[in-house]
């Protein structure tokens, strides 16, 4: 019977994995070892910045790991949205990883390297030519909103990634792509199906996280077969249970019978879950529908402005049950000290203890707290001037004479000399649409011989 | 009056793209989700008085029955990481529903 076995070794590279676990992995024999770079979650900064969130010598101990074992036993090796974000920096820094590695270890292999960058102007002419939708929630995109986006990607799908295996590339470094996409290009290749190929990357991408109990640092198998696939786990302290994998395709998506990716949707509808034993679990009924036109995620940050905090505590109770007229009335104060400051720039306030986590969500924020945390948050188009909102609104906090003071000294606890720190820039996403467009022209492949 | 912290076996929110997040509530007994499903008690009117939004924001509340699950989907009020967010990864804005006190069958 085919089979075509995925060794998964952790949720997102850098994340680490137990070595005895890859070891069981390998002795599998897998046909692929792929691992998905990236994510969203962090926000912004990283895409908009150009860095990765990830720790570098962290991503240097998996990737040895992952180089070796791949091009000692020719095991192809897949890596998708290099870097975190994806983009030409992203892509640039794992790939240095990548050849300070080979030549460490006195590896040789065919490096293909696919990069995912977007211009301004595709987006542009997608815009005029009626291409581009917004996602759910989204605003309309706009070509001055593109005018202040920095870098742009678009997640790939698996045709990319099959181009560049099938040009004999043994390791492929991936800029950002679809997060089921690196598991599933090369088995799609050879013929298996793609429902359950990208269902199953789908599951893979996270590694062990879809296990009981679930580890996004610890490595997980995946073995399709014709009409159905099979997790299982690689440390004996986790098992697959339908129960666990039912509850990961939950996970992160808005919907969990529909997954919509580049160039059509997988439909989970009909999908079933097998308990096949020694925590292993079978799926079938995974499906892939192609859609009409083909469209991509792209994903874009733009830079508004630069960022400086401080820190403090609150212990007086006077203070603390009118805390969120103080505050109000200390913005009032720095506006009128300052109103170029607030013209330009925002100043929030985060007030743990309070509401600091869910604003005016929060069901409890009229609760008594016997301590707050604050956070003044200031954000300014350049970073003297978020110093200077930032330094005013502490100063004016600190010595601020709120009615039924008594302790007149200080209003304020602050952990740290000095009080105010540089956060660096701060970006939003500005571009989260579909454009619709063909599966390879966006991204280039080029070919490294290490 | 009891909550779902006493019956769900998860109940949690993370973002499902920068602008959106999901609250999911995974039951531990197949009984009580479905006492959940059948009665309705989950609907859009609930979450907006929970989280102090109009009826129309709630985006879709999706019953998902292979992991005894109900997901609602719900706008991001401030896109990740953007100026005046609270939560980058969206993922302590469940409270409210954890702590809501759902009618019982016999109430």
């Amino acid at each position: 019977m085919a089979r075509f076995t995925i060794l998964s070794p952790t949720a997102i590279l850098g994340y680490g994995f137990p070595e005895s676990s890859f070891e069981r992995g390998l002795a599998h024999n897998p046909d692929l070892i792929a691992v998905d770079a990236g994510s969203a979650d962090p926000g912004p900064y990283y895409l908009g910045a150009g860095k990765s969130f990830t720790d570098r010598s962290a991503v240097r101990r998996d990737l040895s790991l992952m180089l070796g074992a791949a091009v000692r036993h020719g095991i192809p090796l897949v890596i998708g949205s290099a870097g975190g974000a994806g983009a030409t920096p992203h892509l640039q820094w794992t790939v240095d990883i990548v050849k300070e590695l080979a030549d460490e270890l006195g590896l040789a292999f065919r490096l293909g390297i696919v990069a995912a960058d977007v211009s301004r102007h595709t987006l542009l002419e997608g815009l005029q030519q009626h291409r581009v939708k917004a996602l759910t929630s989204v605003p309309p995109l706009t070509a001055d909103i593109l005018n202040e986006t920095g870098p742009m990607v678009a997640q790939m799908g698996v045709e990319p990634i099959q181009q560049a295996l099938t040009a004999g590339c043994e390791v492929v470094v991936a800029g950002r792509a679809y997060d089921p996409a690196v598991f599933a290009a090369l088995p799609m290749l050879q013929g298996y199906d793609a429902g359950l190929a990208l269902h199953l990357g789908k599951i893979l991408e996270c590694a062990a996280i879809a296990a009981s109990p679930g580890s996004g640092a610890d490595c997980a198998l995946g073995i399709l077969e014709k009409d159905r696939f099979i997790l299982q786990p690689l440390s004996d302290s986790r098992s697959f249970t339908p129960t666990s994998v039912a509850a990961h395709t939950l996970y992160e998506k808005s919907d969990p019978y529909i997954l919509p990716g580049p160039g059509g949707h997988l439909d989970l509808r009909n999908i079933s879950f097998e308990d096949i034993g020694h925590g292993r679990v079978a799926v079938s009924g995974s499906s892939f529908v192609p859609s009409r036109e083909y469209t991509l995620k792209i994903e874009g940050a733009r830079r508004v402005g630069y960022r400086s905090i401080a820190i403090a505590g609150i212990r007086d109770p006077i203070m603390i049950a009118s805390i969120s007229e103080i505050l109000d009335q200390v913005r009032s104060r720095v506006n009128e000290l300052h109103p170029a400051g607030l013209q330009q720039g925002s100043l929030h306030f985060h007030v743990y203890g309070k509401d600091g986590v869910m604003g005016k969500q929060e069901p409890l924020r009229n609760a008594p707290s016997h301590e707050l945390g604050i956070v003044i948050d200031a954000v300014c188009p350049d970073p003297q001037s978020a110093d200077t909102l930032c330094s005013l609104t502490r100063s004016t906090l600190l010595h601020f004479g709120y009615a039924g003071r008594i302790a007149t000294a200080g209003n304020l606890a602050f952990p740290f000399s000095p009080s105010d720190l540089r956060a660096g820039e701060v970006y939003e996403f500005s571009v989260y649409h579909l454009l619709q467009t063909d599966a390879l022209s966006l991204f280039p492949l080029s070919i490294l011989e290490l | 009056m009891a909550s779902l912290q006493d019956i769900a076996l998860v109940v949690r929110s993370k973002n499902t793209s920068p602008f959106t997040y999901s609250l999911d509530i995974m039951f531990r007994a197949a009984r009580d989700y479905e006492d959940f499903k059948s009665r309705g008690l989950i609907d859009s009117a609930l979450i907006a008085e929970l989280y102090g939004i109009g009826q129309d924001k709630v985006l879709d509340i999706i019953f998902f029955d292979p992991a005894l699950a109900i997901k609602i989907c719900l706008p991001r009020e401030i896109s990740s990481g953007a100026p005046g967010d609270r939560d980058v990864y969206g993922a302590q804005q469940h409270v409210p529903l954890l702590l809501w006190n759902f009618p019982h069958a016999s109430d």
